[in-house]
């Protein structure tokens, strides 16, 4: 028998997980769904973005949920010219931490600004919500964000 | 992407759905290739060691002990000896076959090596070693290169097999 006639089949494994958010992550998530975004205040006095439920220098709880953005500044980025299928966008985009106004920490979401001429690092951007109606709390509920310069200036 | 749940429309997400999976493409290799198309057709295909004379079912491609490439194919029985068993009581996720049924090492006449089958139309509490045993083959329309062309294996009727046939195989 040829090499050739080695059978072929494709196969998927999948684990259908699913687990519990807890009171900071879960408020983080239902502000997404409801078009907001929200760090947590560490005892330190700093806001947290994403929200944690302790400290990460001192371990200590942190406190009350602040509302933040939904502007901010790219503090890094990473052009994806090649889009995976399980990427956020089918076009190229970047990975960016981005400091939300308000929040002392970045968070790690897409930057749709066409072009990677068109992105900088300090570049001010704004968050894109998908529509209410397709949130479910997620971060996949933040499309992506983008350039202020194409919302027609600062969103806040 | 996932569907959440929440305490209502609007109340508080409590919980995320992270599933986690892999796309692949899975090939058997040559040798396993050759059992998966004898199943197609209605028959167990091994094959033959020529140093040590062993045959494997399925094979591998190789002598696992001689280390020497397989290439002698050999048609086996369709019957076989039931070497140790297992009576699966117990309900899991995803189970298809109504508990209780036995999953059974057989050992194929002219084999050397046995495999996993199911052993229906006969109480859990009939079962035991050295049982004789056939295999029951979905309709021929319905062969698959799969071991989803064996339905199930059953008792054929045979006096049961001396254990010293099978002792080496447990």
């Amino acid at each position: 028998m040829p090499e050739s006639e080695a059978l072929h089949a494709s196969h998927h494994l999948e684990y259908p997980y699913s687990r519990s958010v807890g009171p900071v992550i879960g408020a983080f998530l239902t502000g997404l769904r409801d078009g907001k975004l929200f760090g947590v205040r560490s005892p330190g006095g700093s806001v947290i973005v994403p929200p944690t439920e302790y400290d990460p220098t001192t371990g200590e709880d942190t406190g009350e949920m602040v509302e933040v953005g939904p502007g901010g500044a790219v503090e890094s980025w990473a052009w994806v010219s090649d889009p995976r299928p399980k990427h956020p966008l089918s076009r190229p985009f970047a990975w960016a931490l981005i400091r939300l106004d308000g929040a002392d920490t970045a968070l790690l979401h897409v930057v749709d600004s066409g072009g990677p001429d068109a992105l900088a690092t300090g570049d001010r951007v704004t968050v894109r919500f998908r529509p209410a109606a397709e949130r479910i709390g997620a971060m996949a509920d933040i499309e992506s964000f983008v350039p202020e310069a194409a919302t027609g200036g600062s969103a806040r | 992407m996932s569907d959440e749940t929440t305490d209502g429309p609007s109340g508080p997400v409590t919980t995320l759905a992270t599933p986690i999976r892999l796309d692949f493409d899975f090939t058997p290799g040559v040798a396993q290739s050759r059992f998966l198309r004898g199943l197609e057709q209605g028959k167990f295909m091994g094959q033959r060691c020529s140093v040590c004379g062993k045959v494997y079912v399925p094979s591998r491609g190789s002598c696992p002990t001689d280390g020497v490439p397989t290439t002698e194919d050999v048609e086996l029985a369709n019957k076989g000896t039931i070497t140790t068993y297992c009576v699966v009581n117990v309900p899991f996720a995803g189970q298809s076959i109504e508990i209780p049924y036995i999953c059974a090492q057989v050992l194929l006449d002219g084999a050397n090596l046995s495999f996993m089958g199911l052993i229906q139309e006969i109480p859990t509490d009939e079962i035991r070693m050295g049982m004789r045993v056939e295999a029951v083959w979905v309709e021929p329309d319905q062969l698959t290169p799969s071991l989803a062309s064996v339905r199930y294996f059953r008792p054929n009727g045979e006096p049961d097999a001396d254990y010293d046939t099978y002792k080496e195989y447990l």
